[in-house]
């Protein structure tokens, strides 16, 4: 039994940044790099399921990216993945989700998992649309923003919740193989111990280019893209009025506006 | 092709707010002569037909389909059945938990033009552009479908206005291919309230956010929140890390804080989730020690600062 987790390097914008010169994207100098926070959720799932699981389960992490990406897969590993897989090629640059979830899709149908895990978004471009878009190719059973998963390998079904707007769950079973998107705060994460961490550094990471997958150029990158940016910029922000002072004079008048809107006397 | 194309959103026999937004987004990119029509799949779906008979619609088009609630082979197979019959050149959506789990596969696979969470749609020199965050919400991103004769289009909620309504636009049904889902829905669950607490309710929230740092700092705002005649709430994180029950959640995935008129913010960055589910709220004071924090967009007033000692010097007032 397999679980193939997507994972994503998000990108966090430094303090100060700025627009590349085409307009199109931030300089990558400015980009501070990690494991997607949904992510780590999807990871311990699957990593779940293998620990409580009487049959043999092996989770493969994969993601598309450049050589940096290894840093994140590592992470995977030292949490608990037993495999590591790393799709690039210079054409995929400048793809949207979907060109992505083109190469997730032929990694799926090489790995044949039984489910494939992603996080519901990504918090840097927060598309929401890889994992979902993946099992569109595929031709799978999928469910987003998936809470309390129930799943014993070798089953034909899934349990799990969606998790709605507002507070309400909805109860879903879904065929196997499946595509499911991970939401946040369906576990409690764990953090990777010195020792798994030194082991991951020494474990291998497999390496795939598009030929491998069998994908032409054009199936990735701008062609392979169901939109195009135009022009990145940096909108007007800071409509709040900034209450100004000392930690004292910002609760005397924080206090104010509490005692105002409560219609007491100040 | 030609026309715009909304799927309207229902759940429980409730037509979802946001649908009329959709309606709204429609017609402020409508041109002459072009033709809006809205759809709403469900075993009823004529049931909505009032509802959804608002200025700027042409046409409401019923789908009936066997499942009561949303199922995303049901979707991907009547929406993109409809799509094929009517040829739109734009179709809207929302950016919901429902459109999370159709739109992109239908997208992917149909070659439509695709974007979510869009807050702005607008042609320019005849081309569709919408405009998204990007980067964490710190930048906003400019989008085009060069050569997608469709765009689907995933639109964020409560960036647009619904029409006025009262009109009367011409009713079709649209019969839906058969498809044998893959997926079953079963109940709905409602999120327990572990400590009983109703956050639509509240009117004053004093909400934390991940830059309390630890769970033994939880306490003195507990405390805070009591002196100060607040509800305690809390942002998507710290109840993910269990440090406060679900229920106190705020924030668009979270309790709806409907009835929340004074909001207190401390070090929560802001999340789009978080700020979507709070933008209702007259004044909104949010505390950060970061300035870049995405909350400060959309808070009434700013305190730039360290939030433990904006606290304890509160504390002292009260």
């Amino acid at each position: 039994m397999k679980i193939l987790v997507a994972v994503k390097q998000v990108a966090a914008l430094d303090e100060d940044f700025a627009i590349r010169d085409d307009g199109r994207d931030v300089d990558p100098d400015f980009l501070i790099r990690d494991l997607n926070e949904w992510d780590d959720f999807s990871l311990e799932e699957a990593v779940k399921i293998k620990e409580a699981s009487g049959v043999p389960v092996e989770v493969i992490a994969v993601s598309v990216g450049p050589e940096e990406v290894d840093e994140s897969l590592r992470k995977c590993l030292a949490k608990g993945a037993d495999r590591a897989l790393r799709v690039w090629d210079e054409a995929v640059r400048g793809s949207d989700p979907i060109a992505i979830a083109r190469i997730l899709a032929a990694v799926a149908r090489r790995e044949a998992p039984d489910l494939l895990f992603a996080g519901v978004q990504s918090s840097d471009q927060a598309f929401a649309s890889t994992g979902i878009a993946t099992a569109g190719l595929l031709g799978w059973p999928h469910a987003a923003v998936v809470a309390n998963l129930r799943y014993t390998p070798g089953a034909k079904t899934a349990m799990f919740r969606r998790e709605l707007e507002g507070g309400l769950l909805h109860e879903v079973e879904i065929q196997v193989p499946a595509v499911l998107t991970i939401q946040a705060g369906i576990n409690t994460p764990r953090y990777a111990s010195l020792r798994s961490i030194k082991q991951a550094a020494a474990k291998p990471i497999e390496v795939l280019g598009l030929t491998d997958l069998q994908l032409g150029s054009d199936a990735v990158g701008e062609a392979g893209s169901l939109s195009r940016v135009r022009r990145m910029y940096i909108p007007e922000k800071g409509r709040a009025q900034l209450i100004e002072g000392g930690p004292a004079e910002q609760a005397l008048r924080l206090a104010a506006i509490i005692r105002e809107f409560k219609g007491e006397a100040t | 092709m030609s026309g715009i194309l909304v799927i309207a959103e229902q759940r429980r026999g409730e037509l979802r707010p946001v649908s009329l937004e959709l309606v709204g987004a429609a017609q402020s990119l409508r041109r002459d002569g072009e033709q809006v029509a809205v759809a709403v799949l469900g075993q009823e779906p004529g049931r909505f037909v009032p509802t959804l008979s608002v200025a700027g619609v042409d046409t409401i088009v019923t789908v009936k389909v066997p499942q009561p609630e949303f199922d995303p082979d049901t979707f991907v197979a009547a929406v993109g059945a409809l799509i094929d019959a009517r040829s739109p050149d734009v179709v809207l959506v929302a950016h919901s938990v429902d459109s999370f789990g159709y739109a992109a596969a239908l997208a992917a696979v149909r070659g439509y033009g695709f974007a979510t969470d869009v807050f702005k749609i607008e042609r320019v020199d005849g081309d569709l552009v919408a405009t998204r965050g990007g980067y964490g919400q710190k930048v906003s991103v400019e989008l085009d479908f060069p050569n997608r004769s469709t765009v689907l289009l995933a639109l964020r909620s409560n960036m647009f206005k619904p029409p006025d309504p009262g009109a009367a636009p011409q009713v079709t049904a649209f019969e839906a291919p058969v498809t044998i889902g893959r997926a079953e829905g079963k109940e709905f669950v409602e999120l327990s309230s572990a400590d009983d607490v109703d956050m639509t309710a509240a009117e004053f929230i004093l909400s934390i956010g991940r830059g309390i740092g630890e769970e033994a700092k939880v306490e003195q705002f507990r405390e805070l929140a009591d002196a100060v005649g607040a509800t305690l709430g809390c942002s998507r994180p710290i109840a993910d890390a269990g440090w406060l029950p679900k229920s106190r959640q705020v924030g668009q995935s979270g309790k709806t804080a409907s009835a929340c008129k004074l909001y207190i913010a401390m070090g929560v960055s802001g999340a789009i989730q978080h700020l979507a589910g709070m933008k209702h709220v007259n004044t909104i004071v949010a505390v950060n020690s970061d300035a870049e924090a995405s909350i400060f967009t959309v808070a009434t007033y700013g305190i730039v600062g360290d939030i433990f000692e904006v606290a304890d010097e509160l504390r002292r007032l009260f």
